[in-house]
């Protein structure tokens, strides 16, 4: 049995996040103090860069590599950024932090700042997390009251504050450049890199942009270095990972596992398997910018390379399960969908071609696709990735590659046989009354549309046409005379 | 809570909208008063409501920014409204997690027992009815928020049901 390991979790639920004491009882602000007390910036960055701590944002990119190049900039001011703008649907664990150990953050950020010489910080919050908000507001001005943040933090030299700024409901503020944007009071579009916020980031000064979960790794490595975290994981992705489990699973939250777990290990071990004796069909991580991962692969130890190479990516820890009554044609345009929804509109390539890829899958599961949608697609995506701005264009159509890629056959199933096997795309089945009806109109008097046609005691019809498939007189049958058959387009 | 831009309850909306905004240090550095402006505007829509025009005009006069920069910015974001919303926002989380467990169809269900649609208004003024994206609730999937309260694990004849009590709330208090 898999055992989960706490890091980035470790006081959630086991502290009061209003309380600073109860903070510092589990050797809060001791990683901060040994900071200042012992170590000089470059000492910092060396023991992060040695621990090999990689973004957890999604990307991955070494936290210290990033540090280092904003320490060596020669600025008047620099700042820090957490990113707490957690916009990928199917991921809370930047809110559980935040929500339940606000102080880790804090101390971390600090430690930040003294690192590349900020002396400024902002995290940039959602506005779709008010609790989160009251609470790092609070923590916020007991650490301030405490000195543990403004100037001359526990008596040494170095002066760091702190302010939240808001999100207002736009995903695409988590992608960097447009997250500076954002704080700088401007629409969230992204810009092109380099110059890379490191060099030339918030109000064009040297600035470290960091995910919430990345920095609550921070003071853990400076108590305990970097060899100890280098112990947990694997080789090139040291440390554990928080993942978000939901969907199709009986035991749904937050787990934190260290990297290299497999996949059965997560939905079977610590997640409880499938409710309802379904079988699992994939697992779906790294949200609209990853991909569909079947169950042949769920062996897979997980960490940042293994995921890119099976067409997903690790994303902010989001993993959601789907089962055999999920269409994977359907889940790809679910992504799309939210896609087109959240492109900024900046760059044509991910405005126009995802809305028009948006299309092709829209003519997959409506049944009007032919022998050419599949190529149309494929290329499609391939041009939206290679020509978009910023991250959330060039992983865009991840979600339609990769399912495209594992379940080539459930597209062509759409496509030729015109059916939806877990019957979702509703233009792809119908509802027919079978000869054991008894004709109590039970199922006539629920339908919201009044369809259903039929004397009292004799077999009824459902009128095709006018179905609107909502399944209201499949649910109340008490007969099983209502059966849910592929086809259906013949009606249309 | 919805406030009309005209009379006495937008005199004193608009009052306390400069009294917030008089405590942010805004100065000559266009720079920074700019960095208040995403803050203001949720202050503003806060008291309104809504940000309509009238509203993003104070905003942009007292930032010293140009009102199309104010539109701008307004309209990008997605949290901002330019139309009042109802009584009742009711909104359904369709992330990944609600959409697998079947927040389309709690959305459908609403559809049909409001009359309205995804992002629209009723006529009377008392609901309005969004689809949003992520709440970070996925545990408790699908979900459903009435203004601030969150409905978790709901199912279409719970969503009935809840919006039977509202409507009830709703008669008691106009009684």
């Amino acid at each position: 049995m898999i055992e989960q390991y706490r890091i980035v979790l470790r006081n959630c639920g086991v502290i009061d996040p209003d309380s600073l004491d109860d903070y510092i009882k589990q050797y809060g602000y001791q990683a901060l103090g040994k900071t200042l007390a012992e170590m000089t910036p470059a000492d910092v960055v060396a023991e992060i860069e040695g621990a090999g701590l990689r973004g957890r944002g999604g990307g991955g990119f070494p936290t210290g590599f990033k540090w280092k190049i904003a320490a060596q900039q020669k600025s008047d001011t620099k700042f820090v950024v957490c990113n707490a703008d957690e916009g990928d649907p199917g991921a809370f664990m930047d809110r559980s932090v935040i929500e339940g150990d606000p102080h880790s953050i804090i101390e971390a950020m600090a430690i930040a700042g003294y690192a590349i010489g900020a002396s400024m910080g902002y995290v940039y919050v959602r506005a779709e997390y008010p609790l989160a908000i009251e609470r790092l507001n609070r923590a916020i001005d007991k650490a301030k009251e405490k000195g543990l943040l403004g100037d001359n933090i526990l008596g040494s030299d170095f002066s760091f504050d702190l302010e939240i700024k808001f999100g207002a409901g736009a995903f695409v503020c988590g992608e960097e450049t447009s997250l500076i944007h954002s704080i700088e009071g401007y629409r969230g579009e992204p810009t092109t890199k380099p110059p890379f916020p490191a060099v030339e980031g918030l109000f064009g000064k040297p600035t470290i942009v960091n995910n919430v979960e990345t920095f609550a790794n921070v003071p853990a490595i400076i108590l305990k270095g970097k060899d100890w975290f280098r112990s947990i994981g694997t080789e090139s992705s040291p440390g554990t990972k928080v993942f978000a489990l939901a969907g199709k699973i009986n035991n749904t939250g937050l787990i934190e596992v260290p990297m290299g777990t497999t996949i059965n290990q997560i939905i079977f071990e610590i997640g409880g398997g499938i409710p309802n004796g379904k079988k699992a069909k994939a697992i779906q991580t790294g949200g609209p910018s990853g991909g569909c991962i079947p169950v042949k692969y769920f062996d897979t130890a997980i960490d940042y390379e293994s995921l890119k190479a099976l067409e997903s990516m690790m994303g902010s820890g989001g993993m959601i399960v789907l089962d055999e009554d999920t269409c994977i044609v359907d889940t790809a345009k679910f992504y799309l969908d939210f896609t087109v929804d959240e492109s900024c509109g900046k760059c044509t390539p991910c405005r126009i071609g995802n809305k028009r890829l948006l299309e092709l899958l829209e003519k997959v599961t409506n049944g009007t696709a032919d022998e050419n949608t599949l190529n149309d697609i494929q290329s499609l995506s391939q041009v939206i990735k290679d020509t978009s701005l910023c991250g959330l264009g060039q992983t865009s159509p991840n979600p339609v590659l990769s399912t495209l890629k594992f379940f080539p056959e459930e597209y062509k199933e759409h496509i030729v046989d015109k059916k939806c096997s877990a019957f979702v795309c509703k233009e792809l089945y119908q509802y027919v009354i079978n000869d054991s009806c008894v004709g109590c109109t039970l199922c006539s008097k629920k339908c919201p549309v009044s369809c259903i046609e039929g004397e009292v005691k004799g077999v009824h019809i459902i009128v095709q046409d006018d179905c609107i498939k909502c399944g209201k007189c499949y649910e109340v049958c008490k007969f099983n005379s209502v059966d849910l058959v592929p086809g259906g387009l013949s009606n249309v | 809570m919805t406030t009309k831009c005209s009379g006495a309850v937008a005199k004193k909306g608009f009052k306390e909208l400069s009294t917030y905004i008089s405590t942010l240090n805004i100065g000559d550095d266009a720079q920074k008063n700019r960095a208040y402006l995403i803050q203001v505007l949720h202050k503003a829509q806060e008291i309104f409501g809504y940000l309509p025009e009238e509203v993003q005009k104070v905003v942009a006069k007292k930032l010293n920014i140009h009102l199309a920069e104010v539109y701008g910015v307004v309209s990008f974001y997605s949290f901002f409204n330019l139309e009042p919303k109802g009584k009742y926002r009711i909104s359904v989380c369709t992330g990944t997690a609600c959409y697998v467990k079947g927040a389309m169809g709690i959305l459908d269900v609403l559809t049909e027992e409001l009359g309205i649609k995804d992002g629209e208004t009723s006529a009377d003024g008392k609901w309005s009815l969004d689809s949003l994206r992520c709440i970070g609730a996925c545990g408790l999937a699908p979900v459903m928020l009435i203004n601030d309260k969150t409905y978790g694990n709901v199912t279409p004849d719970q969503t009935r049901e809840i919006l039977a009590k509202v409507e009830q709330e709703l008669g008691e208090e106009n009684v």
